[in-house]
C-alpha cells in the first residue's frame, strides 16, 4: 500500500473520526518494500494542494524514513530550473496551457514520487491514535473490517 | 427466480444475512466473477474520464478494480468487502490503492473526496435503511459545494440492478419480488491455485470429492425498481444532478444536499 493512501485513511470506527488523534493511522510494525513506477509530473504537481504534509512528516519519520522538509514543497519546486525551459516558458503565449517544452521532474520531484507512489507498507498494522485499534496490512492491502463488537 | 429467506429482525441479523449471502460469496467466486468482469460500462468510463487531474477519488465496492486502471492522473481508492477481490484489485495500483473495507465502516475522512462511484454494491444491502445509510456514507465523502469559491463539491455515480429488466436473461420486470437470490454457477474447471488464497483450498477440496459438479453460490440483491435510488438519494442528504437506466440498472449522479 502507497504511503498516499494514508492521507486519506482514518479510523473505520464511526466515533474516532471526529476526533483529530485518529489522522493519521500510525503505521507499526511495518515491513516496507519499493515498487517502481513511472514518474508522472503532471499528477504529482496536482496532487500536491491535496497533501496534509505534516501528517506525512510524522508517518514518514514514524517509518524510519529521511526527514521531510518542513514545509510541503511548491509546484514550482517539482520542475528542474533548466535554462532551456525557462526560455521556453518565457516565450508560451498566455493560451497555451502546456508548456513547449517538456519539464524535467526536480529532485524533489523524484523524492516525493519515491516516498508517496513508490514507498509501500507490504505487512505490518496500521493504528489509531484515538482508540487504538490495529488494522493489518497483509500482501500490500490493508484490512479495515472490524470485528463484530465494534461495527 | 428464487425466494428470499430473510427476516427483518435487526441490525446484527442482517450483518450475518449479508455475510453469509454477499460477502461470503463473493470471497469464493473472487477470481471467477473477477475474470468475467473486465469491460468498464460507458457512463461510468465517462464519468471517470471527465474528472479534473489529480483529483480524488473513491471507488467502494471496486470488485477487481477494473474501473481503477481507467484514468491514471486521478489517485482512487478502490475499497471492496472482499479480501480476495481487493487483492485482484492491487494489481491497478499505478498510481491507485486497493483496500479492504465495508462500506458501512469506511476509514476515509469524510468531506475530502472529488468524486465517488459505487457500481453494482448498494443493491447487496438487505434492508432499506441500510441501503440510505451506504448511500449517505458514499456521499459524506465528497467535498460538500460551497457558494463563496463557486465549488459545485464532489460527485457520486451510484449503479444498481434494475428491477425492470424484463429483456434481460434473468427476465425481472415491473411488479415481481425485489428481494431475491441470484445464482452464480461456479464452472467445475480447475483454477489455477493462487499461492496464499484461503478459498481456493476450500473449493478445490469441494471439487475433488466430486468431480464433475458445478457449484453454484446464491448471492443476495435488492433489485430497484423505477425512481427508488433516486429516493435513497434524497433520503440519504443528497440531490439527483443526473439519472438514467442503463443496460438493466439505474444509474444516479448525485452531490451533497447545500
Amino acid at each position: 500500500m502507497k504511503l498516499l493512501t494514508l492521507n486519506f485513511l482514518t479510523c473505520a470506527i464511526k466515533t474516532c473520526k471526529t476526533s483529530e488523534a485518529s489522522f493519521p493511522l500510525h503505521p507499526r510494525d511495518a515491513e516496507l518494500e519499493i515498487v517502481e513506477t513511472d514518474l508522472n509530473l503532471p499528477f504529482l504537481k496536482n496532487i500536491l494542494p491535496r497533501l496534509m504534509w505534516e501528517e506525512i512528516r510524522t508517518i514518514a519519520s514514524e517509518l524510519g524514513l529521511p526527514d521531510l522538509p518542513t514545509t510541503a514543497p511548491t509546484r514550482e519546486d517539482l520542475v528542474e530550473n533548466n535554462a532551456e525551459v525557462q526560455a521556453s516558458l518565457q516565450n508560451q503565449t498566455a493560451e497555451s496551457a502546456e508548456p513547449a517544452v517538456e519539464e524535467i521532474p526536480s529532485q524533489t520531484a523524484k523524492d516525493l514520487h519515491r516516498i508517496l507512489l513508490e514507498t509501500c507498507i507490504k505487512d505490518g498494522k496500521l493504528v489509531c491514535g484515538n482508540c487504538a485499534h490495529e488494522y493489518k496490512v497483509m500482501e500490500g492491502v490493508a484490512n479495515f473490517l472490524l470485528p463484530g463488537h465494534l461495527v | 427466480m428464487a425466494t428470499t429467506t430473510y427476516d427483518a429482525n435487526g441490525e446484527e441479523q442482517q450483518r450475518i444475512y449479508e455475510q453469509t449471502h454477499v460477502h461470503a460469496v463473493y470471497e469464493q467466486i473472487a477470481s471467477h466473477f473477477s475474470s468475467t468482469r473486465y469491460k468498464p460500462w460507458p457512463i461510468v468510463e465517462k464519468f471517470l474520464q471527465s474528472q479534473k487531474d489529480g483529483s480524488i477519488g473513491a471507488d467502494i465496492g471496486c470488485g477487481n478494480g477494473k474501473y481503477l486502471a481507467v484514468n491514471p492522473r486521478v489517485f482512487i481508492v478502490g475499497s471492496d468487502r472482499s479480501t480476495n477481490l481487493a487483492q485482484i484489485a492491487k494489481q491497478h495500483n499505478n498510481p491507485h490503492t486497493a483496500i479492504v473495507a465495508d462500506t458501512l465502516a469506511l476509514p476515509h475522512p469524510a468531506s475530502v473526496f472529488d468524486f465517488a462511484i459505487s457500481i453494482a454494491v448498494v443493491h447487496h444491502l438487505s434492508t432499506p435503511a441500510r441501503r440510505v445509510e451506504a448511500v449517505g456514507a458514499i456521499l459524506g465523502l465528497l467535498r460538500p459545494s460551497s457558494e463563496r469559491d463557486g465549488d459545485s463539491g464532489g460527485r457520486a455515480l451510484i449503479y444498481v440492478w434494475a428491477l425492470e429488466q424484463k429483456d434481460s436473461r434473468r427476465g425481472w420486470d415491473e411488479g415481481h419480488e425485489q428481494d431475491v437470490m441470484v445464482p452464480w454457477v461456479l464452472k467445475e474447471k480447475r483454477e489455477k491455485a493462487k499461492k496464499g488464497r484461503r478459498k481456493e483450498e476450500g473449493v478445490g477440496e469441494e471439487e475433488e470429492a466430486k468431480p464433475k459438479e458445478d457449484k453454484t453460490f446464491l448471492r443476495y440483491y435488492h433489485l430497484y425498481r423505477k425512481g427508488e435510488l433516486e429516493g435513497d438519494i434524497a433520503e440519504a442528504g443528497g440531490e439527483v444532478v443526473e439519472s438514467g437506466y442503463e443496460k438493466d440498472n439505474w444509474w444516479a449522479i448525485a452531490v451533497r444536499k447545500r
